[in-house]
């Protein structure tokens, strides 16, 4: 890879984390159930494309090790893909001419919620070549939860025949997109994903949902996932059921199979899911949604993207 | 004449359960293995259903400082998932030290903690012991209490546990 791609896809990595194209972003923690007194966990963050291997980029969090900052090259023009590389920033910034480095968004920020609800600062943090790790001392007894969620508008359009992208704060949208914009579609994005992880008994507090973008509302706690049984969830969109809503879900290990394995399952019209689990093991589950229903303007589109890693324990 | 009758009837449906008795035999077998660590045992009733009733034993390293041997109590993970997690330990009269090579004999009466309030139904004495650096296993031994009868069961493990025998006296 020439390294103006390499880190053209970093800066990739580092700007859409959380979008379900291309490739998979997750963290991986290395248990999920613990008993004794004093446990603590240790966590993977990487974006790669088979699971769970960090072998393409570490997953870039706001206050683990130290950010990666590209070296100041031109902007580049395409992505790994071929595809148009999608920039946050400016006008003026990425994919204008005269060369301005690639602009970026802020790294996602972790949020660690303990038992009770308080926020927990993750410790021994991490950016390696392919991985971000952290630890987190689980002082509390019950569930605890991980999670990385952002959220803001991307907006395309043609000036001069040339595709342009934005992303940002949809308070910056006049500012930095022409109002009059050839083509111009704006879309709404929402993206979480999260993992949980319990000590002692399983607890419900750092369940509750948000009521923002995509999200998990388990039936069955995810810490109490077994092999051959039933599990039931159910996701919600801004706070409401997300019905007909596709699961995806992808048992880890595929370096060692040939298929993906992958389970796919809908969400019934109160928006929940029940999954048999074929096998014990870390599952990624993702749920990916797109509409154009109910969107104001200037949005064109909504879109919203959710996954966990949820660990299934053998009986 | 009547209270002749009625003294020994009372005695009839009121005792089997106080006077009746459970003997469980818990064989851990020698293992030839390089490193050997005494097993993590826990011993409890379930119903038919799996649905935990009460814990009858539970082995593991209470002695390590800071309770560190708990930390691996979750390797019993079905106990764990059925009870463990919930306890506050150790329990009296249930956390117990890891045992040796050898059969070990348990015997709870009808009048014991864990039998006196237990209602007449089908149950399964539950054994599951987990290894460092070695394995798991699981057996279930069926009954119905009270027992009528004297009765012997028992199960056969294939590699962490031993023969596990229950005994059953009216």
């Amino acid at each position: 890879m020439k390294p103006i791609f390499k880190w053209t896809a970093l800066a990739l990595a580092a700007c859409l984390p959380l979008s379900a194209h291309a490739h998979r972003v997750w963290m991986l923690p290395s248990a999920t159930v613990l008993s004794g007194e004093d446990p603590w966990i240790t966590v993977d963050a990487a974006v790669s494309n088979n699971l769970f291997y960090f072998d393409h980029f570490p997953l870039q969090l706001e206050g683990i090790g130290k950010p990666q900052l590209p070296p100041s090259a031109p902007a580049p023009q395409s992505g790994p893909d071929g595809k148009p590389a999608a920039q946050a920033g400016q006008p003026g910034g990425p994919g204008a001419p005269g060369g301005q480095p690639p602009m970026r968004r802020p790294p996602n920020k972790l949020l660690v919620l303990a038992p009770d609800g308080s926020e927990v600062k993750p410790e021994n943090g991490n950016r390696g070549r392919y991985r971000s790790t952290f630890d987190v001392h689980l002082t509390q007894k019950g569930t605890y939860k991980l999670a990385v969620a952002n959220s803001g508008l991307m907006a395309s359009w043609k000036e001069n025949g040339q595709p342009r992208r934005w992303m940002g704060k949809a308070e910056d949208l006049d500012k930095d997109v022409p109002a009059k914009a050839e083509d111009l579609k704006v879309v709404q994005t929402s993206n979480r994903m999260e993992v949980f992880v319990t000590s002692g008994k399983p607890t419900d507090t750092v369940l509750k949902p948000t009521n923002q973008g995509l999200e998990l509302v388990p039936v069955t706690h995810p810490n109490d996932l077994v092999a051959g049984e039933a599990a039931e969830f159910g996701f919600l969109l801004d706070g409401k059921p997300a019905k007909d809503l596709e699961i995806t879900l992808i048992p880890g290990g595929n370096r060692y199979r040939d298929e993906t394995g992958e389970i796919k399952a809908k969400t019934d019209a109160q928006g929940k899911v029940s999954i048999t689990w074929p096998s014990a093991g870390m599952y990624w589950l993702e749920a990916e949604l797109s509409s154009t229903e109910g969107v104001a303007k200037p949005v064109t589109e909504r879109r919203a993207v959710y996954s966990a890693t949820l660990e299934v324990l053998t009986p | 004449m009547r209270k002749r009758l009625l003294l020994p009837l009372c005695s009839l449906l009121a005792a089997p359960a106080f006077a009746a008795e459970l003997q469980i035999g818990v064989e851990i077998p020698r293992l030839e293995v390089a490193e050997y660590h005494r097993p993590y045992v826990a011993i409890w009733l379930e119903k038919p259903d799996q649905q935990h009733v009460a814990d009858l034993a539970v082995w593991y390293d209470l002695k390590m400082k800071d309770k560190e041997g708990e930390k691996w109590l979750k390797d019993l993970r079905q106990w764990w998932r059925r009870s463990g997690r919930g306890l506050e330990l150790p329990v009296d009269g249930v956390s117990g030290a890891t045992r040796a090579v050898g059969t070990h004999n348990l015997t709870f009466g009808g009048d014991s903690a864990q039998l006196k309030n237990l209602p007449a139904g089908e149950y399964s004495l539950v054994v599951e012991a987990a290894r460092e650096v070695g394995g798991r296993e699981l057996l279930r031994v069926p009954f119905a209490w009270p027992p009528r009868q004297a009765e012997q069961h028992q199960a056969q493990g294939k590699s962490e546990l031993g023969t596990v025998t229950l005994q059953l006296k009216p």
